[in-house]
C-alpha cells in the first residue's frame, strides 16, 4: 500500500541517525579498544591487545566485574521477590483500585535517579535518619556503619530503583492472561495455589525474564550509585570506566572495559529473547 | 383470562431424587438484577437446555453452578447436599467454556489429563483415562500437539474431553457451539447428544439458539430477563407453549388477540368456541397449522375455521416457504407450506380450533 | 475480573500486606526527603524538628541553580524534538517498510533504552572526539536525543497498532496522497502517543545523568549542578529542589497516564 518514496522518507532518516550516532560511536569503541596511550597522554593508533592482556592480567578488573555481577544478581533477585507479588496483587486482586496502584508504581519510576540515590543516603548515613531513628527508640546504641558506604547501600539503593521496572513487564505479562484460563484451572479442581504455579506462573515467565533482564542489565553497567553509597568496598566495574576517562586517563583501556560491558550486555539480552521466545505460547 | 402466574414446568424424568436441585436462586450485579428466584431441577442422565437471549441471565446461572459467582440468595443442592458453599475447585461438576480456555503453555494430553494431575492419580491410571478420553473425542492423534495448532472444532473436543475424563457428575456446557460454523454445529450437535447418551452423565447446556436446543435437549429451560418462562420437553414447550414470548422465541407463530363471550372466542372476524373463561384472550397458532383450501362457499365445517386473505410475501426456505397473507379484515398471518412456484392472488385458508393454543402475556419487567 | 470470593478467602492474605511493604519502600526514601526540606537542622536527625522554609528561600536565591535549570529546559525541549522528529519515522518504518538489516535497525533503535547509560555516553564521547566537536549543550542534546529516540518509537509504534489502517486507506482512496494522509490522517491518529512521548522524554531528559556526565561542558544541566554539589557534601538545600523535582515529574507522570488511560476509554488509538 505505501509508495516507495513513502518508505523512503521513514526509513532513511531514522537510519541515518543511527548509523551516525550509535553504529559508528560503537565502531569507534572498538578501534580505541585496540589502542593504546601513550606517555605523553596522546593517543597511539596502532593495534595491539594489550589492553585485554591487561583485563585478564591485572585482578582488580575481573574482581571488581564479579563484584559487579554479584551486587546486579542481588539487586535482580530482590526486585523479582519483591517485584512478582506486588504485580500479582495488582493484576488479580486490586480490582477497581488497580488503576491508581498502578500509577503509585510508575510514579517513582520517573522520579530522578539521582533525587531517590540522595535520598537513600540521608537516610543510611551515622547521622543519617534511619541511624537516629534506631538510636532514639533505643534499638542500638552506636550508628550501624555497613548501612552506608558498603555494597549493602549499592544493592539497597538499586533494588529501590529497580523494583518498578521488574514489576511493569510482569504486570503486562499476567494481565495478558485471559480470566477463563484460572476458571478452567479452578473448575477442573485445583486450587488457587496450584493454579498459580501450573498455569498463571508458567504464562507469566516473559514478564519476569524482562524485568530481570531489565534490572540485572541497568544495575552492573551502574556508576551512579556506588559513586554515591558505595565507599571503596563498593565500586563497580563502571567506575573504573569513568576514572579511565577522567583522572586515570587510558581511554583504550576503558574502551576494552567498555566494549566488554557492551558484548556482555547484549548477550545477555540476546539470551533473555531467546528463552521468551520459547516460554511465550501465541 | 386468570391463570397463575407460575412458569408451567413438567417434571423431571423419573428419578428418587433430582441430581441438582436449585431452589430459589437469586443474583444482581449492583443494581442490576439478573437472576430472580430460580428455582430448577435437573435429572441424572438428563440433557437439560438452558435457552434464552443475552441478558437473559442464561450464563450467570451456569457460572454460579459452576461455583465462579455467588447467588445473592437461595441455594443449590448436590444430590440432597449444599453444592453453593463449595469452591469450584471442589464441586463435582465440570465446566466447557465458551472459547475452551485451553491451556496454551500444555500439549493436548497435558491439558486432558490436567485435572486428573490435580487429584494426585497415579500416572498409569492418568495415562489410561487420557488416552480414553481423547479417543471418545476422536483426537487420539493430535495427543502431543500444542491447542494453538489445531482448528477451533477440534480445541473444542479438547475441551470436552478434559471435562468429561474427570468423571463429573455434571457437565456443564458455556455456548460451545457458537464460535463454530453452521455445518460443522449441526454436526457437533448430534455427536454431543450421542455422546451425553453414551456417557450417561446429566448435562447442562447453555445456548441462544432455540432451533439448537430443540435438537438436543431431553428438557428447554427457558429464561428470560432473569426467570423461568417455562420448563418443558421440546414437544411440549413447541406444541404447548405457555406464554407470547415462548410461542415467539421457539419457533414462528402467529398471536391472534380476542374477546372470550359466553365459549366463543372472537378475533377480528374470526370466532370458534373455548372452553375459557370470559376477558381478553391471546392465542398462538403455528404456521404450519393453517391450510391452503380450494375455495369454498360458507362457513360450513363447525369444527374449523375458515378465511379468505390475499399473499403479500412468499419467503423461500428450501423444503417449505413462508407465506405472508393480509386477510379480509386486516389480520396478517403467516402461513408455511411445502414449496410451490409463484403463489399470488387471493386464496382460502383454514385451521383447526385446537390448533390455536391460549398463552399468558408476557409482561415487560423492571 | 477478579477471583471469586471463594478463592480469595482461601490464600494470599498476605498479599495486600506485601504491596503496602513495597510501596512503603518506593516511597520511604521521597517522603523523608520532603519532610527534611523543611527540617532546620538539616539533613538526619531524627526526629525532624525546627520547621522552615530557610533551604526553600536559598534555593530560590541560588543562581548557579537556576542557571541549570534553564539549561535542562532547553536540553530537554531540543531533544524532545529531535527524539520526536526521528523517532516517529522509525516507528512508521518499523510497522509498515521492510528492508535489509531490519531486525538489526530494530534492535539498535531499542537499544539504549536497556544500555547502561556509560556506554552511550563514553561511544558519543569518542564520536565527538573524533569530528573534533566541543563539548557543550548541543553534544548533550545529541545524547538525550539518541538515547530517547527509543521512547518515542516504542510510544508511537504501540499506537500504530491500535490505528486502524482502513482509516488511510479510506483517505488515499478518496483522492489524498500519502504525504497529505500522513499530516490529515496518520499524525492526527497518533497525537496522542506522540504528546505521551513528548511527556516522557521531557520528564527523562530533565531527570538524565548517566549520559550527560561524558557529554558535560561548560554548561550544568540541573542534575549535574546537583550531583557536583553532592560530591562536595550535602547541603539540605538539595533536598528543596528534590523535593521540587518531585512533584513536578509527579505531575508529569500522573497527566501522561491519564492521558493514556482517558484515550482508551474512548476507544482513540494511544
Amino acid at each position: 500500500m505505501f509508495s516507495r518514496a513513502y518508505r523512503a522518507a521513514i526509513t532513511l532518516p531514522p537510519l541515518l541517525w543511527v548509523v551516525l550516532f550509535l553504529l559508528i560511536p560503537y565502531g569507534l569503541l572498538f578501534c580505541y579498544s585496540f589502542w593504546s596511550v601513550s606517555p605523553a597522554q596522546t593517543i597511539v593508533h596502532s593495534w595491539t591487545l594489550d589492553n585485554y592482556r591487561e583485563l585478564f592480567r591485572v585482578n582488580v578488573y575481573l574482581q571488581t566485574l564479579f563484584r559487579s555481577m554479584w551486587i546486579a544478581g542481588r539487586v535482580m533477585i530482590f526486585s523479582l521477590l519483591l517485584g512478582y507479588p506486588l504485580a500479582y496483587y495488582l493484576s488479580f486482586y486490586a480490582g477497581p483500585r488497580k488503576d491508581l496502584f498502578y500509577q503509585l508504581v510508575i510514579i517513582p519510576l520517573w522520579v530522578s535517579y539521582l533525587v531517590r540515590a540522595y535520598a537513600w543516603k540521608t537516610i543510611l548515613g551515622s547521622d543519617g535518619v534511619l541511624n537516629t531513628l534506631l538510636q532514639y527508640v533505643h534499638l542500638t546504641k552506636h550508628p550501624l556503619e555497613f548501612l552506608l558506604y558498603s555494597p549493602f547501600a549499592v544493592v539497597l539503593t538499586l533494588t529501590h530503583i529497580y523494583t518498578p521496572f521488574a514489576v511493569l513487564p510482569i504486570y503486562a505479562a499476567l494481565e495478558h492472561i485471559p480470566r477463563n484460563l484460572v476458571e478452567a484451572s479452578h473448575d477442573l479442581g485445583a486450587s488457587p495455589l496450584q493454579t498459580f504455579w501450573r498455569v498463571i506462573f508458567p504464562l507469566s515467565i516473559p514478564g519476569v525474564l524482562a524485568g530481570a533482564t531489565f534490572a540485572f542489565v541497568l544495575s552492573l553497567g551502574d556508576f551512579l550509585a556506588p559513586l554515591l553509597l558505595g565507599g571503596p568496598s563498593g565500586i563497580m566495574i563502571s567506575n573504573i570506566v569513568v576514572s579511565l576517562f577522567g583522572a586515570a586517563y587510558n581511554w583504550p583501556l576503558g574502551a576494552a572495559i567498555s566494549l566488554c560491558m557492551l558484548i556482555l550486555v547484549v548477550s545477555l539480552l540476546f539470551l533473555s529473547e531467546k528463552l521468551e521466545n520459547k516460554w511465550s505460547f501465541r | 383470562m386468570a391463570t397463575s402466574t407460575e412458569p408451567v414446568v413438567t417434571s423431571a424424568k423419573a428419578g428418587l431424587q433430582p441430581l441438582l436441585a436449585i431452589r430459589n436462586v437469586a443474583k444482581s450485579f449492583g443494581k442490576n438484577p439478573v437472576l430472580r428466584d430460580i428455582s430448577l431441577q435437573i435429572a441424572e442422565g438428563e440433557f437439560l437446555t438452558i435457552l434464552g437471549e443475552s441478558g437473559s441471565g442464561k450464563t450467570t446461572l451456569l457460572r454460579i453452578i459452576a461455583g465462579f459467582e455467588s447467588a445473592n440468595s437461595g441455594e443449590i443442592l448436590m444430590e440432597g447436599e449444599r453444592l453453593d458453599v463449595l469452591p469450584p475447585y471442589r464441586r463435582r461438576v465440570n465446566t466447557v467454556f465458551q472459547h475452551y480456555a485451553l491451556f496454551p503453555h500444555l500439549s493436548v494430553e497435558e491439558n486432558v489429563g490436567y485435572g486428573l494431575r490435580v487429584a494426585k492419580l497415579p500416572k498409569d491410571e492418568i495415562a489410561v483415562r487420557v488416552t480414553d478420553a481423547l479417543a471418545m473425542v476422536k483426537m487420539a492423534s493430535f495427543a502431543r500437539s500444542k491447542p494453538a495448532k489445531i482448528s477451533g472444532g477440534q480445541q473444542q473436543r479438547i475441551a470436552l474431553a478434559r471435562a468429561l475424563v474427570n468423571r463429573p457428575r455434571l457437565l456443564l456446557l458455556d455456548e460451545p457451539l457458537s464460535a463454530l460454523d453452521a455445518n460443522l454445529r449441526r454436526q457437533m450437535q448430534v455427536e454431543l447428544k450421542s455422546l451425553q447418551r453414551e456417557v450417561g452423565i446429566s448435562f447442562v447446556f447453555v445456548t441462544h439458539d432455540q432451533e439448537e436446543a430443540m435438537v438436543m435437549s431431553d428438557r428447554i429451560a427457558l429464561l428470560r430477563m432473569g426467570e423461568l418462562e417455562q420448563v418443558a420437553s421440546p414437544r411440549e414447550i413447541y406444541s404447548h407453549p405457555a406464554t407470547a414470548y415462548t410461542a415467539q422465541f421457539i419457533g414462528h407463530t402467529n398471536l391472534l388477540r380476542g374477546e372470550i363471550k359466553s365459549g366463543i372466542v372472537r378475533c377480528n372476524s374470526l370466532w370458534w368456541r373455548v372452553g375459557l373463561p370470559e376477558g381478553p384472550a391471546l392465542f398462538s397458532l403455528r404456521p404450519e397449522n393453517i391450510r391452503i383450501v380450494p375455495p369454498a362457499t360458507g362457513n360450513s365445517d363447525i369444527n374449523v375455521v375458515s378465511l379468505r386473505g390475499k399473499i403479500q410475501h412468499q419467503a423461500f426456505h428450501g423444503a417449505t416457504e413462508l407465506l405472508q397473507i393480509v386477510c379480509d379484515d386486516g389480520l396478517t398471518l403467516s402461513l408455511r407450506t411445502a414449496t410451490r412456484e409463484n403463489r399470488q392472488g387471493d386464496v382460502q385458508l383454514e385451521f383447526s380450533p385446537a390448533d390455536a393454543v391460549p398463552v399468558r402475556e408476557s409482561p415487560e419487567r423492571g | 475480573m477478579e477471583l471469586p470470593m471463594s478463592a480469595v478467602r482461601d490464600t494470599s492474605r498476605w498479599l495486600p500486606w506485601h504491596a503496602i511493604v513495597v510501596f512503603g519502600f518506593l516511597y520511604l526514601p521521597i517522603v523523608t526527603l520532603i519532610v527534611y526540606s523543611f527540617n532546620g537542622s538539616g539533613v538526619g536527625g531524627f526526629p525532624p524538628h525546627n520547621l522552615t522554609l530557610d533551604w526553600y528561600r536559598m534555593l530560590f536565591a541560588d543562581d548557579a541553580i537556576w542557571e541549570s535549570v534553564v539549561n535542562s529546559l532547553i536540553v530537554a525541549l531540543a531533544a524532545m524534538a529531535i527524539s520526536l522528529t526521528f523517532g516517529i519515522p522509525a516507528a512508521l518504518a518499523l510497522d509498515r517498510a521492510n528492508f535489509p538489516g531490519k531486525a538489526l535497525f530494530r534492535r539498535l533503535v531499542l537499544l539504549p533504552l536497556i544500555l547502561p547509560g556509560i556506554i552511550t555516553g563514553l561511544s558519543l564521547l569518542m564520536l565527538f572526539r573524533a569530528a573534533d566537536v566541543k563539548l557543550s549543550l548541543l553534544t548533550i542534546v545529541l545524547g538525550h536525543g539518541t538515547a530517547l529516540i527509543s521512547v518515542a518509537t516504542t510510544e508511537v509504534f504501540a499506537g500504530l497498532q491500535k490505528l486502524d489502517r482502513a482509516q488511510e486507506e479510506a483517505s488515499l482512496d478518496l483522492g489524498a496522497n500519502y504525504w497529505q494522509t500522513f499530516w490529515r490522517v496518520t499524525i492526527p491518529n497518533l497525537r496522542l502517543s506522540i504528546i505521551g512521548a513528548a511527556l516522557l522524554i521531557f520528564t527523562l531528559s530533565m531527570d538524565e545523568i548517566a549520559v550527560s556526565f561524558f557529554l558535560i561542558g561548560r554548561d550544568n544541566t540541573l542534575p549535574l549542578e546537583i550531583w557536583g554539589r553532592l560530591r562536595r557534601g550535602i547541603t539540605p538545600e538539595i533536598n528543596a529542589i528534590s523535593s521540587i523535582i518531585f512533584i513536578f515529574s509527579l505531575i508529569a507522570i500522573v497527566s501522561w497516564y491519564r492521558l493514556r488511560m482517558n484515550a482508551e476509554k474512548q476507544g482513540i488509538a494511544v
